[in-house]
């Protein structure tokens, strides 16, 4: 047995990512069951868990590209518009993508996912500029070229289709095109899974850089500990679509309570 | 003297799950700390001291007790406070040093080392001056800050880790055996350093295997040996 942290928080008392509840099925199978999270700003909270957990499912609703069938999704952002105060799962399909185009970011494990193969880097970057208004060509290219450049990707290649790109630059798209807008919130789906190990460390790297240098309140999903370990502030534990144990990444890694957490942080090679 | 810390009855435990079976480690320690106090832990190996230290910086959960922590933001209580004020305290006013670098891949030594004072809002170049002046005291040689610490001895890694976790000053610091396998020069200018510290304010609370190498630091020891706990010292006693 241990302490409940029911203490009152007394600093930090607003979280930017609010996620009351939530409950999400496919057909008989209960992908995530209650669970509730809170992401505050400028922190990283790292999602961990095995295959079927829950967790991908729950950043995927933290992305409003699923609904689920229960809860509530309320993000405090800095001049909040009124069409996003409420709850986000109530929106409008509209109102719930051109949120996600401006204020979310995400980068997923298969780039596939979040690029256009064929068409140049910096046109993927400019695609997300496109969506929130910018029309200036000139201003359009400087600003994917910052993005690209925050994100560590070598700048003479910026015309070459994704495509073209090895795996952790096709990430680094990725990651510029999610961070063009200064996103309120980035989502990272398993962002170095299948990654070599020197360009996983890169792209971590750049990460840890990122959300050092903007400050961006990040939440990171992966069943890599040691991914998770190097990034996250605080760590939630899902086992079968349920949240087990949440704590500071420290002392999920060193004092695990839950038998579930104490079994997966035994198991890390 | 303005009181920082009160450990009321502090009891922590482990629960081995996957052997069934229950570790106690310490039952109600309670002590106070006062600012520029300097507290030496003492007792024998498994009685506890470093896991004391954990379960005051929360890497570890207590079962039981009070952590009072007077933050600049008001009293906290470090043994059931929030998970995000924890981490908010530990980046501004509680630190922890060990002998361990937590390095990590292509980031320079004076990157790690700059990094507190970057994440308490001082600019990069202001940053990375202090860093490799720390470095400096440290005895890292200068052709080494630019370098990965990654690929760095033992002992090269021992002081950029000390450099990081002493450029900034805290309230309150938990010193688990920094001195361990330290060169005399490095041993040195820790001591010096943490002196500086103390004369600033920092209250410390430290494990040391050799306790003379910070014998005129010390005011009070706390041992942790069963019979002993609640006893205090004072440092001319015999260590």
């Amino acid at each position: 047995m241990t302490l409940t942290l029911d203490a009152p928080r007394i600093i930090t008392t607003k979280p930017l990512l609010r996620i009351e509840n939530v409950s999400k099925s496919y057909g008989d199978v209960r992908a995530v069951r209650n669970v509730s999270a809170h992401a505050f700003p400028g922190e990283v909270l790292g999602i961990v868990g095995e295959s079927g957990s829950g967790k991908s499912t729950l950043l995927r609703i933290m992305n409003l590209e699923e609904l689920p069938e229960e809860g509530t999704y309320h993000l405090d952002m800095d001049n909040t518009p009124e069409a996003y105060s409420g709850n986000l799962f109530e929106m409008d399909r509209f109102a719930r993508r051109m949120l996600c185009a401006t204020r979310i970011g995400i980068v997923y494990q298969n780039p596939h996912l979040g690029l256009l193969m064929k068409h140049s880097s910096s046109g993927n970057v400019a695609e997300r500029l496109l969506v929130a208004g910018e029309r200036s060509f000139a201003n359009l290219r400087a600003k994917a070229k910052d993005a690209l450049d925050a994100s560590e990707f070598p700048l003479e290649r910026m015309d070459a289709p994704p495509a073209q790109l090895s795996g952790g630059m096709q990430q680094r798209v990725q990651l510029a095109k999610a961070i063009a807008l200064e996103p309120a919130l980035l989502l990272l789906d398993e962002p170095t899974t299948g990654l070599d190990v020197s360009v996983q460390a890169l792209v971590l790297d750049t990460l840890k850089r990122l959300q050092q240098d903007r400050q961006i309140t990040m939440v990171i999903v992966s069943h890599d500990l040691g991914v998770i370990r190097t990034l996250a502030d605080r760590v939630m534990v899902m086992r079968r679509g349920e949240v087990v144990e949440t704590g500071l990444s420290d002392q999920i890694f060193q004092d695990p309570q839950h038998p579930y957490t104490q079994q997966l942080v035994h198991a890390k090679l | 003297m303005t009181r920082i810390l009160d450990i009321e009855s502090l009891t922590k435990g482990f629960t081995l799950h996957h052997l069934g079976n229950e570790l106690e480690t310490f039952n109600n320690i309670s002590f106070s700390l006062d600012a520029g106090e300097f507290v030496l832990l003492k007792g024998a190996n498994g009685a506890g001291k470093s896991t004391l230290l954990r379960t005051l910086y929360r890497s570890y959960l207590p079962r039981a007790g009070k952590v009072r922590f007077q933050s600049s933001h008001g009293e906290i209580d470090l043994a059931c406070a929030a998970d995000v004020d924890v981490a908010h305290i530990r980046k501004t006013e509680l630190g922890f040093v060990t002998q361990f670098l937590t390095a990590r891949p292509r980031v320079s030594a004076e990157a790690i080392v700059a990094e507190p004072l970057r994440q308490a809002s001082v600019a990069t170049d202001e940053a990375l001056d202090e860093a490799r002046e720390a470095l400096q005291v440290f005895g890292v040689k200068p052709d080494l800050w630019k370098a990965y610490p990654t690929t760095f001895s033992g002992g090269e890694q021992q002081k950029v880790n000390l450099a990081r976790e002493l450029i900034l000053p805290r309230k309150l610091l938990l010193l688990d055996e920094p001195t361990a396998s330290l060169d005399a020069k490095a041993r040195e200018a820790l001591v010096t350093r943490l002196k500086a510290l103390k004369d600033g304010g920092t209250a410390m609370i430290g494990v040391f295997h050799h306790p003379d190498d910070v014998l005129h630091l010390i005011d009070r020891i706390v041992d942790l040996t069963p019979e002993y706990t609640h006893s205090e010292e004072r440092s001319d006693v015999a260590l």
